[in-house]
């Protein structure tokens, strides 16, 4: 009764695992990506992959250089990385020279996540820590926008691009202004076939409400992001907005509102970044609520045209108390235990 | 009938059609067999025989030592050859106390008592026999059934319901069971309903069969045995893992939730095994005790996957020999599902009463991945039929906080393993929950282990100090009456050193 022959390997159960991977949840994000990359190519011409670009490699050289030894490798086949840099780039105007799409790119990776611990460990969004990052290193850089130019002007670079690192760029004659910003500083509204399809001026992935819910919701029928919190996001602004506008017609309609600036982008692409958000499900609601909200509060009384970055952030700070209180009802409890 | 949404489960790939067709076969008897003494919860059963002695099959070996334990018979006619120690089907490999019959071929019975009619008996008797057979729960759990049935006593009893779900990928011991013996399964369920409408006024019980919605022939079967008795009904549920736990086959079939770290008889269910019930016939109708089961063999590495009757005590490696062999080596041994089920470190281990399966899967079958970092995704919270947060349980135990894992309910955790199965980042999160369960477990033992060697302490210390002074008084009794022990010492049992030496000694 002396056990015989080799001893086969044990392992912990279950020993079926889910299709669902980590990496292939952030390949879903980045497919969902691709339509507005193109529109953005489209409006924007060959800055807008420039500037892409340059966040994108900011945030992988940054993340290969920082994360020693074995975890070198792995930690870039995630392509948490990759991912962080195109939001961040997405998120910039297309006339941003291309060394500070790099440094943000870096900021987000560094400052965003590293620092805390790596991936998993930030209590904030990356690429959101980047881009405030830039907004308050170079705040006229990062406020210069360009009206898009179309196809016709793809091969043109904007200058300003090109600036040399630590130089501010001169600011140059086809400088225009986002829906938001002629809406707060010339009480202008833009149509809103111009919003849908993107003909307005702002930062590369925030011009197209089409595209962007296009991505929405190819990634709510993967499930690979939480719905809900765009939802709430999504139905908190138009509400609030809703009710600003009953109050003063000068603010927008929710429909504009929704349409312009980041708000879109944000609710689908920032808010729900599974590291910084709430795993429970009610948690979602609250976290997202509060991100519509304070956008719309920043917008119509804060100095800022868009709110949308800071509300995340500032939400992001709040999700170990939502989930605190937010815990779900265990089998046979009359409620939570916390 | 109406099934009710049970929160969280996943649906699984169910990998039961390799083994699903084959009928029920039984193995030739193996040159030995090693019958552990402990093959359910509660206390090992004691030997009853001596190494050198000859037993016929069904005869006693091990006898329970008290009401929370169950026996252990012979399951063939052979000679004791050793008593003691040898592997356990568990991970670890270690031995466990164990009775080894080497088999002499012939099968001879003890003596049977004479057939009665079970549905003639009264609660008390049956009860009896059934623990006198040594029946356990046949689903994995292997509780005493006896003493499953006895709580009728403690709670009303309005509903059975007899477990057919087998949610668990690649078994189907009890599939097969359900549509080879349908009408020894419901034997065995009018036997339980028996024994639980004695003493018992108000409508009569229902039994409730909940077989998965996967298992088509097995519903069909037990609805045609169930329908001469308007008492027993059969009812689909979803295939859904986890249904076969427990609770959630409750709640799926009543709507009613068993509040936390409560018995399900507490809200008058009781829920047992269609295994169980096909044994409780074999019990009561033959009088014979439980000494064989239904055992899947199945997985990729096996040449012909099926469901065989096995005699308890068989080692793993007989079967897997004597159902043709493995066509590759196998890169996992398991016991039970892959889901739940436990690794076995070689195939030297005896087939137990819990034994619902045998796997050898194939690398190809399973997932070996490393962990990445957990992105808090949230899907082991959406996922956890048991509405917790796994991945908040799982970073406090990470931490060492093992109080505040229970704080985020460890202990209503049924262990089904659902988290570890959708995880993205592949974090062995049911290891970490386990590990912190049985850590808690093992300090809950320290603790109670010091709380007893103290009270022990104390009342050692008392003992000494009244027969001191029971001493002290005979010897002032006699010649000198002026040493009386002031009054307090008596009523605290404290001994007054100074005045007595031979306590201070």
């Amino acid at each position: 009764m002396k056990s015989k022959g080799a001893r086969l390997i044990l392992q912990p159960a279950p020993l079926l695992r889910s299709g669902l991977t980590t990496p292939a949840a952030m390949r879903d994000v980045v497919y969902a990506l691709v339509p507005l990359v193109i529109g953005a190519s489209w409006w924007f011409g060959l800055s807008a992959l420039l500037v892409l670009l340059a966040a994108t490699a900011g945030a992988v050289i940054t993340e290969w250089i920082f994360s020693l030894g074995a975890a070198r490798g792995q930690s870039l086949q995630d392509l948490s990385a990759t991912l962080t840099g195109m939001l961040l780039g997405l998120t910039l105007p297309p006339g941003l020279p291309l060394w500070m799409a790099f440094v943000g790119g870096a900021a987000s990776i560094g400052l965003g996540k590293l620092i805390w611990g790596g991936l998993g460990q930030n209590p904030f969004n990356p690429a959101l820590v980047g881009r405030a990052f830039l907004l308050g290193a170079f705040p006229t850089a990062m406020t210069t926008w360009q009206a898009p130019s179309g196809p016709a002007g793809f091969l043109g670079i904007i200058p300003s691009n090109l600036a040399l690192p630590l130089q501010q760029p001169t600011v140059d004659a086809l400088s225009s202004a986002t829906p938001l910003g002629l809406m707060k500083f010339q009480n202008q509204e833009t149509p809103l076939p111009d919003l849908m399809l993107g003909h307005t001026a702002g930062c590369l992935g925030e011009t197209s409400g089409l595209l962007i819910l296009l991505g929405g919701v190819y990634l709510a029928l993967r499930r690979s992001i939480d719905w809900r919190i765009t939802v709430a996001v999504l139905f908190s602004a138009s509400v609030f907005s809703g009710l600003l506008h009953l109050f003063d017609a000068d603010n927008p309609q929710p429909i504009v509102a929704l349409f312009s600036g980041g708000l879109l982008f944000g609710a689908i692409f920032m808010a729900t970044d599974p590291v910084t958000s709430p795993v429970t499900p009610r948690g979602a609601w609250i976290f997202g609520i509060g991100i519509g909200v304070l956008a719309i509060l920043i917008r119509t009384f804060g100095g800022y045209p868009e709110g949308i970055m800071y509300a995340i952030l500032l939400m992001n700070a709040t999700t170990p108390l939502i989930e605190r209180v937010t815990q779900p009802r265990p089998f046979g409890r009359g409620r939570p235990t916390l | 009938m109406r099934i009710v949404h049970v929160r969280g489960g996943v649906r699984l790939n169910g990998r039961k059609r390799r083994a699903e067709r084959g009928r029920i076969t039984s193995l030739p008897i193996p040159a030995y067999l090693n019958v552990p003494l402990k093959q359910h919860i509660g206390a090992p059963a004691e030997p009853v025989v001596r190494v050198g002695e000859h037993v016929l099959k069904g005869q006693l070996l091990g006898r329970p030592p008290g009401p929370m334990s169950a026996p252990v018979h012979a399951p063939t006619s052979g000679r004791v050859i050793a008593i003691g120690a040898a592997p356990a089907p568990h991970p670890s490999g270690l031995d466990t106390p164990t009775i080894t019959v080497q088999s002499d071929g012939e099968e001879q019975w003890i003596e049977l008592a004479p057939p009665i009619d079970p549905l003639a008996l009264d609660a008390a008797a049956i009860e009896e026999r059934i623990a006198d057979a040594g029946v356990v729960g046949l689903g994995g759990a292997a509780f005493p059934a006896a003493v499953k049935l006895r709580l009728r006593t403690r709670h009303p009893i309005h509903t059975l319901i007899v477990n057919g779900a087998e949610c668990e990928p690649y078994l189907t011991c009890d599939d097969r069971l359900m549509q080879e013996r349908a009408e020894e399964i419901i034997d065995g369920v009018r036997i339980m309903l028996r024994a639980l409408e004695q003493d018992r006024s108000g409508p009569s019980i229902r039994a409730l069969i909940a077989i998965e919605n996967n298992k088509g022939d097995a519903l069909a079967a037990l609805k045609k045995a169930a329908s001469a008795h308007p008492g027993i009904a059969t009812i689909a549920v979803p295939t859904r893992y986890p249904m076969g736990s427990e609770k959630h086959l409750i709640r799926a079939v009543t709507g009613k939730e068993v509040p936390a770290r409560a018995l399900a008889p507490e809200i008058g269910v009781l829920v047992h095994n269609v295994g169980t019930a096909f044994a409780i016939h074999r019990a009561l109708r033959f009088g014979k005790p439980l000494i064989s089961r239904i055992v899947t063999l199945s997985g990729g590495a096996v040449a012909s996957p099926q469901n065989f009757e096995v005699l308890i005590g068989t080692p793993v490696s007989a079967l897997l020999r004597a159902a043709g062999g493995l066509r590759q080596p196998p890169a996992r041994l398991l016991m039970g599902g892959p889901m739940m089920g436990a690794m076995l470190p070689h195939a030297e281990v005896p087939i137990v009463k819990g034994t619902s399966g045998i796997l050898a899967l194939t690398s190809a079958e399973i997932a070996a991945r490393p962990a990445a970092p957990c992105i808090r995704c949230g899907t082991c919270v959406a996922v956890c039929p048991c509405g917790l947060v796994p991945v908040e349980m799982v970073s406090q135990i990470r931490g060492g906080r093992l109080e505040g894992a229970l704080r985020f309910g460890l202990l209503d955790c049924v262990g089904c393993g659902t988290c570890a199965y959708s995880c993205p980042s592949r974090i062995p999160l049911l290891q970490y929950l386990n590990f912190a369960k049985g850590e808690l477990t093992a300090r809950e033992r320290t603790k109670h282990k010091a709380e007893e060697a103290r009270r022990l302490a104390e009342r050692r210390r008392l003992r000494l100090a009244q027969q001191a002074e029971a001493r002290a008084a005979t010897a002032t009794a006699r010649p000198r009456q002026q040493h009386r022990h002031p009054e307090g010492s008596e009523a605290t049992g404290a001994p007054d050193r100074t005045t007595n030496p031979q306590v201070a000694a």
